[in-house]
């Protein structure tokens, strides 16, 4: 049924490019109430000057005489991040974090929804609940439990302990291993997801005419499965990265303190130093590199479209 | 036909038989295909066909017997190294490749050099007619033109047996019947032998050199076209292959060289000049294609043979008319009769006629 759903969802949204615009009206209006005004307004800071007083930024419009009005923009809050090599470690570690970690998921997403995709009848329908019931429960509390399962009288430490693989509990919490875990954890179902729905869209067929004209089943996979599902590799490789690469919670809170990202520095700099203007311009540059995947990725799957 | 002279089986199939769970898709089949051979597997759906052409191509494992090819057993051999090529009835053609790349595909894979799989691939589109295709994208082709390269592609590696899964089954009529000739002449060309599977009776008849007629997993009758129409071995077949009129009946004379068989269901007792193998007083199936009979307003100056009725429905074909004649007893017979001359004025609705045939015309079936 889900997985019935899923495919629906997918032709319901070719549907909504077919013809009916009008339909989504509403989520853009909704887009421009929730995402483009609050981006306007963290733009806007971004390019203020930090002041001591609530709000702690300058307005960038001022009245300074009468019939004057004057925009003050203050780019030196750009040059600050970019000149900081601290922020730069941020985007790069942040960057390398994600990077890995999507990786990981394709490696271990990939199976997966092939085997997914594969399985007929009512444990198809298993497996794909199986992998969508973590969203029954609330992200911040899943990354909690990792909390409990890693630590050090935790049961994983407990098992390696008594099984001799390790003298003593081992430090997981607070360390890089502990972060990947996290990602790839809260992430393998994004991953999964699209990657199901373009196998399971694949023609078998196509498999047994390559081994029908000599092709070993390892080779078929790479020549024929693996260019013709490229759209959902791509796919889930950005529904991972995009938001690994500005994620906040995981680092936090199985991060240690050399655990750079920068979605933590933002929250440091907003929370921690009162620094808006810092703080909304990382969010900014952050958003410019998060926008360059979004615009590969339109041009690759428009590139898929032509092709079908 | 290529070499039919080596009458010695080129593919043999050895009582093979496969089962998925408790359910038989292919019983005991043995067959013998020879070189050179257009060979129609041809059956109803769910009857097997399909399950046997696959475990020729080698994507199905037989629960037993096996498969022998050239004199090499090849049961066991993964499709990837049998020397065996299929045409599928999707085509199958790689839609990520170019006609190019999807004829040359099989070729690569067995590490011919370039420059040959360049003059391969442009000979087996010139014998396809589609030469100045090679870059396009399936989706830019038509239905027809795609079922070329898929044969194209099965080609190209001149395997020792081309399967074909309802070559024309996805192409309209008028394509089909051009395809069908064009399908015998190539093989005529390249000389490969053909396994073809079809449902399509007409198909199997226009492009076999021998047919298979296939049911429940099992091969009912093996012959040549004509073979199998006029002389089918059985009820099945009778009725499978072209339209037939079929009662039952009691023999009443029977000497080697005539029978007559009482048909209740006709009112007639059917004079036949041949003998049958069939003990004295048997009920036998008695089969008489439409063509056959003969239709005439007077009554004919045959004593035997000849039965009357009222026409109940008319049919102009064009080059035939088929008539429902309802008989006396309340069974209807359908006759055709070939519009020899323009002018004919066949018969009208409720005409009273009489039916007649040759005694050599009816098929007695003991099974």
């Amino acid at each position: 049924m889900l997985a019935r759903l899923f495919t629906s969802w997918r032709n319901a949204h070719w549907g909504v490019r077919m013809g009916a615009r009008w339909v989504i009206g509403i989520p853009y209006l909704w887009l421009w109430v929730f995402f483009l005004i609050p981006f306007l307004i963290v733009l806007k800071i971004a390019f203020s000057n930090i002041q001591l007083a609530m709000p702690p930024v300058e307005p960038l419009v001022r009245f300074t005489e009468p019939y004057v009005m004057q925009l003050r923009l203050h780019f030196g809050n750009f040059a600050f991040v970019f000149n900081d090599s601290l922020y730069r470690e941020a985007f790069v570690n942040s960057l390398k974090i994600a990077g890995v970690s999507t990786v990981l998921t394709l490696l271990i997403g990939y199976p997966m929804a092939y085997g997914i995709a594969r399985t007929t009848g009512a444990m198809r329908q298993v497996l794909f609940l199986m992998v969508v019931l973590p969203f029954f429960t609330s992200f911040l509390l899943r990354v909690y439990a990792w909390l409990g399962l890693l630590g050090k009288a935790g049961p994983l430490n407990a098992v390696l302990v008594a099984l001799h693989i390790v003298p003593e509990p081992v430090q997981f919490l607070q360390t890089d291993f502990a972060v990947y875990l996290g990602m790839v954890y809260s992430y393998l179902p994004f991953m999964i997801l699209p990657l199901y729905s373009a196998i399971e869209k694949l023609d078998l067929t196509l498999l047994e005419a390559a081994m029908d004209l000599g092709c070993k089943p390892v080779k078929a996979f790479f020549t024929i499965t693996l260019p013709l599902t490229a759209e959902g590799i791509l796919a889930g490789c950005l529904l991972v990265f995009i938001p690994a690469v500005g994620e906040y919670v995981i680092p936090a809170l199985l991060g240690g303190p050399d655990t750079l990202m920068i979605g933590r520095v933002v929250w440091d700099e907003f929370f921690g130093n009162r620094d808006w203007p810092v703080a909304s311009a990382l969010a900014i540059v952050l958003l410019a590199i998060l926008a360059g995947f979004v615009l590969i990725l339109q041009r690759v799957q428009n590139r898929g479209e032509v092709a079908e | 036909m290529a070499n039919l002279d080596a009458k010695k089986p080129y593919v043999q199939i050895e009582q093979l038989s496969k089962r998925f769970g408790d359910f038989v898709a292919v019983r005991q089949v043995n067959l013998a295909i020879h070189a050179g051979e257009i060979f129609c597997l041809l059956g109803g759906s769910g009857c097997g066909k399909t399950t046997l052409l696959r475990m020729l191509a080698g994507f199905e494992t037989p629960s037993e017997g096996r498969i022998l090819i050239d004199g090499i057993d090849v049961t066991a051999m993964p499709p990837y190294e049998r020397p065996v090529n299929m045409m599928f009835q999707s085509y199958a053609l790689f839609p990520h490749m170019t006609v190019f790349q999807n004829v040359a595909f099989g070729l690569k894979q067995d590490g011919v050099s370039k420059a040959e799989i360049e003059a391969r691939v442009h000979e087996m589109l010139q014998l396809v007619q589609l030469q100045g295709y090679e870059q396009r994208q399936p989706h830019q082709l038509s239905g027809g033109q795609r079922q070329r390269v898929a044969l194209a592609r099965a080609l190209v590696k001149k395997p020792k047996l081309l399967l074909l899964d309802e070559p024309l089954g996805a192409l309209d009529k008028k394509l089909r019947e051009r395809t069908q000739f064009e399908l015998v002449k190539l093989q005529e060309q390249v000389g490969v032998t053909f396994v073809i599977v079809t449902h399509d009776q007409e198909e199997a008849m226009t492009l076999a050199s021998r047919i298979g007629v296939m049911r429940q997993g099992e091969i009912l009758q093996v012959g040549s076209p004509s073979d199998i129409y006029e002389f089918p071995a059985s009820r099945y077949v009778a009725d499978f292959i072209g339209s037939v009129n079929l009662t039952e009946g009691h023999l009443t004379v029977d000497q080697p060289d005539h029978v007559r068989i009482q048909c209740p269901a006709w009112g007639l007792e059917i004079y036949v000049n041949h003998g049958v193998a069939a003990p004295p007083d048997a009920t036998v199936s008695v089969a008489l294609r439409p063509e056959k009979l003969q239709l005439s307003s007077e009554r004919p100056t045959q004593t035997d043979n000849v039965t009357q009725g009222v026409v109940t429905g008319v049919a102009y074909l064009g080059s035939a008319t088929r008539y429902l004649v309802k008989l006396s007893t309340g069974v209807t017979l359908e006759v055709t009769q070939s519009n020899r001359a323009r002018h004919d004025e066949g018969f009208n609705q409720d005409q009273v006629v009489f039916v007649a045939f040759d005694p050599s015309a009816p098929v007695v079936l003991v099974r």
